[in-house]
C-alpha cells in the first residue's frame, strides 16, 4: 500500500494517464466524430467590418446541388430564437449601469465586425456547402468602421450601436480621483508610463467545430463541441432554442484540443448550427477552418494604459493611477467588460502594498471581434501595467530596481488590496531571491561583455507579480466506489490539456488507498456530471474540484467505517483509516473489501444505504473575494543584434509560488505554456486590423506570429510553494501564471540590452522592425540633443 | 466526378473512390477513419498534420490523395508495435510530458521520428529549428524539446 501512494500520491512526478491514447492518435477530438446521417454546414460572414444589411438573397444558393436549407437570421428571428445577453451588473460611478447588447447568432440590421456570421448553408456535403456558400448575394451599405479603443472614444467616430453613440460600453471608475490627487501633491515623486498591451488571439490548436445531433424521436439534442465545461454551452443553448429545458440538450466532448478561456464562451456559431439541426431535425457538423477560427474566436488583451505612482521621498508608494481603455470589440460578452475590473483589478497593484488608488477603465466598442477571457484574464496586463513602471520608476528615483521593489512589496498578510480583495499568503522577496540565485543575476556583468565582444547587447529584465485564481467559488464532484474497489471521479470539469485524470486520481489514491490505475475520471458529459458542477477555467480546477473530491472522500471513509465496524465487530468510534485500510480491535479490512460489502445489502449495518458514491457540492467559505493568490518573479535574459533589431532569448528562469504543488510534472508543463504564451506576446503575437477597413489582416499562421520552438530559450522553473490557506490542498493555481511574468520580464530585459543606446520605451510586440525603429529614432534624438 | 485512389497506409494496401481535390490528409481522415492525422490549419504552418510518405515526414494537408497513388504512407496510428507497445518516440513523449492537449501530438511526434533519422546527434538548439513547422500552442515545447532528444537517444541505441 504504502509503495503506491508513495509513488503516485500528492507531489510525485506521476506520468500522465491520459497520454497513452493520445499518443496513438486515440483521442477524439470533436472533428473526429462522424454521426451516421449527418449533413454539412458552412457560414457566409460578413465581407465587410461595418455595414447596414438590405438584403440576403439566398434563391440560388437554395437551388445549389445536395443544399437542404439556407438560413439567416431572418429565419432565427421568425422562431423565436433568443439573443445573447452578457450577465455583467457592473455600473458606473454615477449608478449608470453597463451598456448590454442583445446578439442574434446571425444578425438583421447590420454587420459590426469583418467576419461575422450572416448566413449559413446546409447540404448533403461539406464541399456542396462551401460551395453554395458562394452563390448567396450579400448586399449590404458599407459604413466607416472603427477598430481601436482610441479611435472609438474619438469625436466623430462611427457608432457600433445607435443607442450609445461614443460607443463607450461601461466607464468604470473604482472612486473618485481625489484621494489619489491628494497624495500625488505631497509625493516626493510622480512617474508615469504610457503603453499598450497588445491585442493577441487564443489560438488552441483544435480549430473551433461542432456538431449538433437532433434526435427527432426524444426531441433531445446533442451537441459535440470543443469546451470548457459543458453545463455553461447546455444552459445557453436550452435558454436560447428549448425555452430553458436543460433536459432537453446534452454536451458531450471528449478530448478538446486546447482552450485557453476561449474555449469557455458561447460562440453564435454553436447557437446557429444547434438551431440548423433542430429545424431539420438532422445532426449537423460545421468544422470552421483555422481562418474563420481567427475571425471569430474571441481575442485577448487590448488594452492602452496610461499609469501613475507617487513616492514618497524613501521610494515607497504613496498611491497609484491608472486609466485603460479596452478595446471590447463589437458585442458585450459574457466577460470582456469586466476582464480589466474584476479580473486585472483584483491584482491591480501586483505585489506592491497600495495605500491609495484611482482606477479608471473605459470599455470602448469597435468594429472588431469582441476580446474576452484568454489565459490570465486581465492579470497579465495589470502585471504588465505594474511591473514597467516600477521598472522606470527605478531608474527615475536613482534607486536599484530590486530594492525598490523589496521596499514596496506586501510583507503582512492577510492584506487587502484597496479592491477588496484578500491576499492570504505569500513571501515575494523569497520568490525574487530564488529567481535571482537560479539565473545567475550577480554573474551577468561578464556574460554582457562576452555579447558585446560579439557585437550583440545582452540584457536581464525581472517582473513580480501577483495572480488571483479560482473563479466561481463553487463546485460539486461525485467520487464512487464500485463493488471492485475501482473508483469513478465524475465532474463537471473539464480537461483539456491540464492532466485531471492524473491529478485527481493522486488525490484520491493518496486519500483512500486505492490503487491510482484504479481511478477512472468520466468527464465531458453533462449527463453524467453532478448537478452544480461548472467548469475549467480561471485555474480552478484543482482547488475548487480537487477539495469537493476530498470531501467527497471523506464522507465515504466516514460510511466505510460504518460498515468496517459491522466486518470487523467493534464500535463506529473504534475503527481507524489509513492508507486504504479500515481497523479496529486488532482486526482489518481494506476498502475493497468494504467497497465489496457496501453493494451487498445482506453484509451492511441496519440502516445504511448499500453503495459507496457520494457527491459534493463545495462552496469555498470566503466566496468570490477569497481566491487564492499564486505569485512569483520571473527573470529572462535576452541578446539584441543591433544591426537588425533581432531578438533572442537566452535564459529564463521561473520561481513561482503556486502553492501545493500536487505534480511537478505538470505544474512544470502549465509555467511552461504560460510563459510560452506570455512571450508570445511579447516577442511576435500581434493581431492588426486594417485601421481604414477593418479587416482583420493577421488572420492565418502566416501573418499572425506563433511563437515557435526556435523563439524560446530553455525555462528552469522552481517553486517555493507557499500553502494557499483558502482551500485544504494549500493550491493555488498554476494555468495563468506564467503569462502575467514573462512579458514584462521580456521587455524589462530588451530595454536593459538597448540603455546604452538611449531607448527609454519599447510597446510589444518587439518584432525586429520595432526594435529597429526604436534604435533608429533614439539615435535621431540623441543626435538632436 | 470521383476517382480511385490506392495506396499503402501503415503497411497495408487502401482504396477510396474521391473527389480529386481531396487532399491527403482528408483522405486519410475522411475515407480511411484514421483521425490521429489533425488539421490545425489551413496555410501550412502548424504541422498537426505531418505525416511519413516513403519514409520522409510531409504535411499531409499539403498534398493530394492522388498525388501519392501507390506509394507508402505511415500514419501515427502505424507507429506503435502491433502488441501496443510505444515506439521509442512516443514513449519519450509520455516520459518526459511532452503533450497536454494532445492535438499538435501527433505530428510532433512523427516530425521527431524524421529528425531522428536525418539528425541522430541534434541538440537542443538544432531540434528547436528543426520544429519550425510544427506549432504546440500548450507546453511551451520545452517538454517537447527534451522528449525529441531522449527519444533520439532510445532510438539510437535500438539501431
Ligand atoms: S494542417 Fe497541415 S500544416 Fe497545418
Ligand atoms: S499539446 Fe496542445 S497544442 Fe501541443
Amino acid at each position: 500500500m504504502e509503495a503506491f501512494t508513495e509513488k503516485f500520491g500528492i507531489g510525485q512526478p506521476v506520468r500522465r494517464k491520459e497520454d497513452q491514447r493520445l499518443l496513438i492518435g486515440g483521442g477524439v477530438y470533436t472533428d473526429d466524430i462522424n454521426i451516421e446521417g449527418q449533413v454539412h454546414l458552412a457560414f457566409l460572414r460578413a465581407p465587410y467590418a461595418h455595414a447596414r444589411i438590405n438584403h440576403i438573397d439566398t434563391t440560388a444558393a437554395a437551388q445549389a446541388p445536395g443544399v437542404l436549407a439556407v438560413f439567416t437570421g431572418r429565419d432565427l428571428e421568425k422562431d423565436g430564437v433568443g439573443r445573447v445577453e452578457s450577465n455583467i451588473n457592473l455600473k458606473q460611478l454615477d449608478g449608470t449601469p453597463i451598456f448590454k447588447t442583445q446578439r442574434l447568432a446571425l444578425p438583421t440590421d447590420k454587420v459590426r465586425f469583418a467576419g461575422e456570421p450572416v448566413a449559413m448553408v446546409v447540404a448533403e456535403t461539406a464541399f456542396q456547402a462551401a460551395d453554395a456558400v458562394e452563390l448567396i448575394i450579400f448586399d449590404a451599405d458599407q459604413l466607416p468602421a472603427v477598430v481601436t479603443a482610441r479611435a472609438a472614444g474619438a469625436q466623430g467616430a462611427a457608432v457600433l450601436h445607435d443607442e450609445l453613440p461614443d460607443n463607450c460600453a461601461l466607464h468604470w471608475q473604482n472612486d473618485t480621483p481625489d484621494a489619489y490627487d491628494a497624495v500625488a501633491a505631497k509625493a516626493h515623486k510622480i512617474v508615469s508610463i504610457a503603453l499598450t498591451n497588445n491585442r493577441v488571439v487564443p489560438v488552441p490548436m483544435e480549430p473551433k467545430c461542432c456538431i449538433a445531433e437532433m434526435n427527432p424521436g426524444t426531441g433531445r439534442l446533442t451537441i459535440y463541441a470543443p469546451f470548457q465545461g459543458g453545463r455553461r454551452v447546455q444552459g445557453a443553448v436550452a435558454d436560447l432554442l428549448f425555452d430553458g429545458e436543460r433536459d432537453k440538450v446534452r454536451h458531450v466532448s471528449d478530448n478538446t484540443g486546447g482552450g485557453f478561456g476561449t474555449r469557455s464562451k458561447i460562440y453564435p456559431e454553436i447557437i446557429a448550427v444547434c438551431y440548423a439541426a433542430k429545424s431539420l431535425g438532422r445532426t449537423v457538423k460545421w468544422l470552421g477552418d483555422r481562418s474563420e477560427t481567427f475571425v471569430s474566436d474571441l481575442h485577448g488583451r487590448d488594452q492602452v494604459n496610461s499609469a501613475q505612482l507617487a513616492f514618497d521621498a524613501d521610494g515607497k508608494i504613496l498611491g497609484y493611477r491608472l486609466e485603460t481603455l479596452v478595446n471590447i470589440g463589437a458585442w458585450v460578452t459574457e466577460n470582456g467588460a469586466r476582464l480589466a475590473i474584476d479580473g486585472g483589478g483584483r491584482i491591480v497593484g501586483g505585489a506592491y502594498d497600495i495605500p491609495v488608488l484611482y482606477y479608471s477603465c473605459r470599455n470602448m466598442m469597435t468594429n472588431t471581434v469582441s476580446t474576452d477571457t484568454y489565459r490570465g484574464a486581465g492579470r497579465p496586463e495589470a502585471n504588465y501595467i505594474v511591473e514597467r513602471l516600477m521598472e522606470k520608476a527605478a531608474h527615475e528615483l536613482g534607486i536599484d530596481p530590486q530594492e525598490l521593489r523589496r521596499r514596496n512589496f506586501i510583507k503582512t498578510f492577510p492584506y487587502t488590496t484597496q479592491m477588496g480583495m484578500k491576499v492570504d499568503c505569500g513571501d515575494f522577496a523569497a520568490c525574487m531571491d530564488m529567481a535571482l540565485a537560479n539565473s545567475d543575476w550577480a554573474g551577468f556583468g561578464p556574460r554582457a561583455a562576452r555579447s558585446q565582444a560579439g557585437g550583440k547587447l545582452r540584457g536581464i529584465g525581472l517582473a513580480s507579480f501577483l495572480e488571483g485564481a479560482g473563479g466561481r467559488p463553487e463546485e460539486t464532484m461525485r467520487v464512487q466506489i464500485q463493488e471492485d474497489g475501482s473508483v469513478n471521479i465524475i465532474c463537471g470539469t473539464f480537461s483539456h490539456g491540464q492532466g485531471h485524470g492524473t491529478v485527481y486520481s493522486q488525490i484520491v489514491s493518496e486519500k483512500m488507498g486505492v490503487p491510482f490505475t484504479a481511478i477512472d475520471l468520466i468527464q465531458g458529459d453533462t449527463d453524467t456530471a453532478p448537478a452544480g458542477a461548472s467548469g475549467t477555467y480561471g485555474s480552478r480546477s484543482s482547488q475548487m474540484g480537487g477539495v469537493a473530491i476530498i470531501r467527497a472522500c471523506d464522507i465515504i471513509i466516514e460510511k466505510g467505517k460504518v460498515i468496517a465496524s459491522h466486518l470487523l465487530q467493534a464500535d463506529t468510534a473504534e475503527v481507524t483509516f489509513e492508507a486504504g485500510t479500515f481497523s479496529a480491535r486488532g482486526g482489518s479490512v481494506t476498502m475493497a473489501e468494504v467497497a465489496k460489502a457496501a453493494h451487498d445489502t445482506r453484509r451492511l449495518p441496519d440502516g445504511l444505504q448499500p453503495g459507496l458514491d457520494e457527491t459534493y457540492h463545495y462552496t469555498r467559505d470566503g466566496g468570490r473575494d477569497d481566491q487564492s493568490f499564486p505569485n512569483g518573479c520571473h527573470i529572462c535574459e535576452v541578446e539584441v543584434d543591433p544591426e537588425t533589431g533581432a531578438v533572442e532569448m537566452l535564459a529564463y528562469s521561473a520561481a513561482d509560488d503556486c502553492g501545493t504543488v500536487l505534480n511537478p510534472l505538470i505544474v512544470h508543463g502549465q509555467v511552461h505554456g504560460g510563459v510560452a504564451q506570455g512571450i508570445g506576446q511579447a516577442l511576435c503575437e500581434h493581431t492588426v486590423y486594417d485601421e481604414e477597413t477593418g479587416q482583420l489582416l493577421t488572420g492565418s499562421f502566416m501573418d499572425y506570429g506563433m511563437p515557435r520552438a526556435h523563439h524560446l530559450s530553455h525555462m528552469a522553473a522552481e517553486f517555493n510553494p507557499i500553502p494557499s490557506t483558502n482551500n485544504e490542498l494549500g493550491v493555488k493555481g498554476a494555468g495563468e501564471a506564467g503569462c502575467c511574468g514573462a512579458p514584462p520580464a521580456f521587455v524589462n530585459a530588451v530595454l536593459d540590452a538597448l540603455s546604452s543606446l538611449g531607448v527609454k520605451h519599447l510597446d510589444m510586440p518587439l518584432t525586429p522592425n520595432n526594435i529597429w525603429r526604436a534604435i533608429h529614432q533614439a539615435k535621431a534624438e540623441g543626435e538632436t540633443h | 466526378m470521383s476517382i480511385e485512389v490506392s495506396m499503402k497506409v501503415n503497411g497495408k494496401p487502401v482504396s477510396a473512390e474521391v473527389e480529386p481535390r481531396t487532399l491527403l490528409v482528408q483522405y486519410l481522415r475522411e475515407h480511411l477513419g484514421l483521425t490521429g492525422t489533425h488539421v490545425g490549419c489551413d496555410t501550412s504552418q502548424c504541422g498537426c498534420c505531418n505525416i511519413h510518405l516513403n519514409g520522409e515526414s510531409i504535411k499531409s494537408c499539403t498534398i493530394f490523395a492522388i498525388q501519392c497513388q501507390g506509394q507508402d504512407v505511415l500514419t501515427i496510428e502505424g507507429l506503435a508495435e502491433e502488441d501496443g507497445t510505444l515506439h521509442p518516440m512516443q514513449q519519450a513523449f509520455w516520459e518526459h510530458h511532452g503533450l497536454q492537449c494532445g492535438f499538435c501530438t501527433p505530428g510532433m511526434v512523427m516530425v521527431a521520428c524524421d529528425i531522428a533519422r536525418r539528425l541522430p546527434d541534434a541538440d537542443e538548439k538544432t531540434i528547436r529549428h528543426e520544429l519550425e513547422g510544427n506549432i504546440c500552442r500548450c507546453t511551451g515545447y520545452q517538454h517537447i524539446v527534451e522528449a525529441i532528444e531522449s527519444g533520439i537517444k532510445a532510438m539510437n541505441a535500438r539501431g
